[in-house]
């Protein structure tokens, strides 16, 4: 299957799916140095974000979350790409700077944690080539 | 959005690593946003310089922006550092730390970025005039250009303000448009407000209203006949920590209020708000004394600093107390011998600095304030309890 989406930084990966229900802040919700999530009680606490597509609603937090993006990246702990429903200012900005494919208005009921997606950032696509059972 | 042909040769890399980069981020912006097109700003303010915010990765980013060519192309200063740059030993920072914290004001100048490190840029001739676009983002001071000085921004972020300054540019969205500076609650305010922590506390009252109400309208505020600039200084710190807000009206006091009528919504501050308010904002116990005493959130003013000067004349302070200034002020401040007089009592100015950016964690336990704002951060990030005096006697506390 697949679903259309905007362009916000373009790339194009292919890797597994992590989805998150819930909305991510970048700092203090995620450890720069491993890449893990963090935030107390949030659904992927404790999860990598590293090598994966992170799917998720939409960035809250401070700002200066777009470094940790930077960061990761640079220690090679980024996710692959981001996927969002509504892309905000620090989750553009830090894919922007770490150079991290960025899509956002994709209907993100159909991903699924695990799902294989293949994704053109720069054409605005994304694409579910194999479902988790 | 569409580009002009400068901004296009911009994104595609014509001018260098670092404008393609600020370029990408100001064109995904406008697109997110949904602005038509980019307009050239005046002047940028940037936040996210303490080492102790922007941590080895954002410094490694301004490196590489630096690295690759990035120029400021307009008026832009910085906001505070995690330490006074030319008195770091005084206040207790770590050699690492003051090193690190040289990098990052280094790399900010090897861009042209003027390193008077504040987050009261129109105090010193960082000042917008009425309907000037700019891309500020310090959040305390997009409150006070677009409210008290009229001019127009979006509450930046530090990388977003950077991209504006390194090409002149910002998308045309959100409070540089008309529509969108129009107020839709008129606030009441029934309640005196003589000095800067009663501003302070109406700035949470508001905020706490907007938990209630579960959106941040833009707030046309009556009742108020007059404020000192410094009242104001300490309202937009407040109101945009507590509210969220980057603009506000106030009738027959901001340049804009005349233009619109107060909208219908509307609810009444009183002056039961404002003291439980201010109560709410000290934390510490009453028989706790406090062990470390701040002033300047935001950055102090000249005629704060002769005050302070005033009331310390000829007394000694029995506690750690931090002046916290802009260079520019603080130069004034010497040569009107304000300087001598409060370094003689003992207190300590943080220039550059103040108590909410420098690396200050759990290292006292009770702060004395006048400012809202700073009791914001006191709790939240240095786990210090707090205490909200007005201004004289948060001086007078120094030195009991």
């Amino acid at each position: 299957m697949k679903l259309q989406g905007r362009s916000i930084f373009s790339g194009q990966v292919s890797g597994l799916a992590l989805v998150s229900p819930a909305n991510i802040s970048f700092y203090g919700g995620v450890d720069p140095a491993t890449g893990v999530i963090v935030e107390p009680g949030h659904p992927l606490e404790g999860q990598s974000i590293a090598g994966r597509i992170l799917v998720f609603p939409t960035g809250k937090g401070s700002t200066v979350g777009s470094y940790t993006l930077y960061r990761l990246k640079r220690s090679s702990l980024a996710p692959l790409a981001v996927i969002n429903a509504e892309c905000e200012t620090i989750t553009a900005v830090g894919c922007i700077i770490a150079e991290i494919p960025c899509l956002d208005q994709v209907d993100l009921s159909q991903i699924h944690t695990g799902d294989q997606l293949t994704l053109n950032a720069g054409e605005g696509w994304v694409e579910i080539s194999q479902k988790t059972a | 959005m569409q580009l002009s042909s400068e901004e296009l040769a911009m994104l595609q890399g014509q001018n260098g690593r670092a404008v393609q980069k600020a370029m990408q981020i100001l064109n995904a912006l406008g697109v997110i946003y949904g602005a038509e097109r980019m307009i050239p700003v005046v002047s940028v303010q940037i936040s996210g310089v303490s080492y102790d915010n922007l941590g080895e990765a954002g410094l490694e980013f301004l490196d590489e922006m630096a690295r690759g060519g990035g120029k400021a192309r307009v008026l832009t200063t910085l906001n505070p550092a995690g330490m006074d740059i030319e008195n770091w030993q005084t206040l207790g920072i770590s050699e690492d730390f003051a090193l690190n914290q040289q990098r990052v004001i280094q790399a900010f100048a090897d861009m042209g970025v003027i390193t008077t490190c504040s987050c009261t840029p129109y105090l010193f001739g960082n000042t917008p005039l009425f309907g000037e676009h700019i891309a500020w983002s310090e959040s305390s001071a997009v409150a006070f250009a677009n409210a008290v000085l009229g001019a127009r921004t979006n509450r930046e972020g530090g990388p977003s303000a950077l991209a504006a300054a390194l090409t002149g540019f910002t998308p045309e969205y959100g409070l540089h448009l008309d529509k969108n500076r129009q107020p839709s609650v008129h606030i009441h305010v029934e309640a005196r407000l003589s000095e800067s922590h009663h501003w302070g506390a109406l700035g949470q009252a508001i905020g706490r209203r907007f938990e209630t109400l579960k959106r941040k309208p833009i707030p046309y505020l009556t009742g108020v006949s007059s404020a000192s600039l410094e009242n104001l200084k300490s309202f937009c710190a407040s109101v945009a920590t507590y509210a969220g807000l980057a603009h506000f009206h106030i009738q027959g006091l901001t340049p804009e209020a005349a233009q619109y009528p107060p909208p219908a919504e509307s609810f009444t501050i009183t002056q039961t708000e404002i003291d439980e308010t201010l109560a709410s904002l000290s934390s510490a116990p009453a028989d706790a004394p406090a062990d470390f005493v701040s002033l300047g959130c935001p950055h102090l003013s000249l005629r704060e600093i002769a005050r302070i000067a005033e009331l310390l004349k000829g007394k000694k302070v029995t506690r750690e107390f931090w002046i916290t200034t802009s260079r520019p002020v603080r130069q004034m401040a010497d040569r009107m011998g304000y300087s001598a007089i409060i370094e003689a009592s003992g207190a300590k100015f943080a220039t550059d600095t103040c108590c909410v950016v420098a690396p200050i964690q759990r290292r006292f336990k009770v702060m004395a304030t006048d400012s809202a704002k700073a009791c914001y951060y006191a709790g939240a990030k240095n786990k210090f309890a707090t205490r909200i005096l007005p201004f004289d006697e948060v001086v007078l506390e120094a030195t009991r």
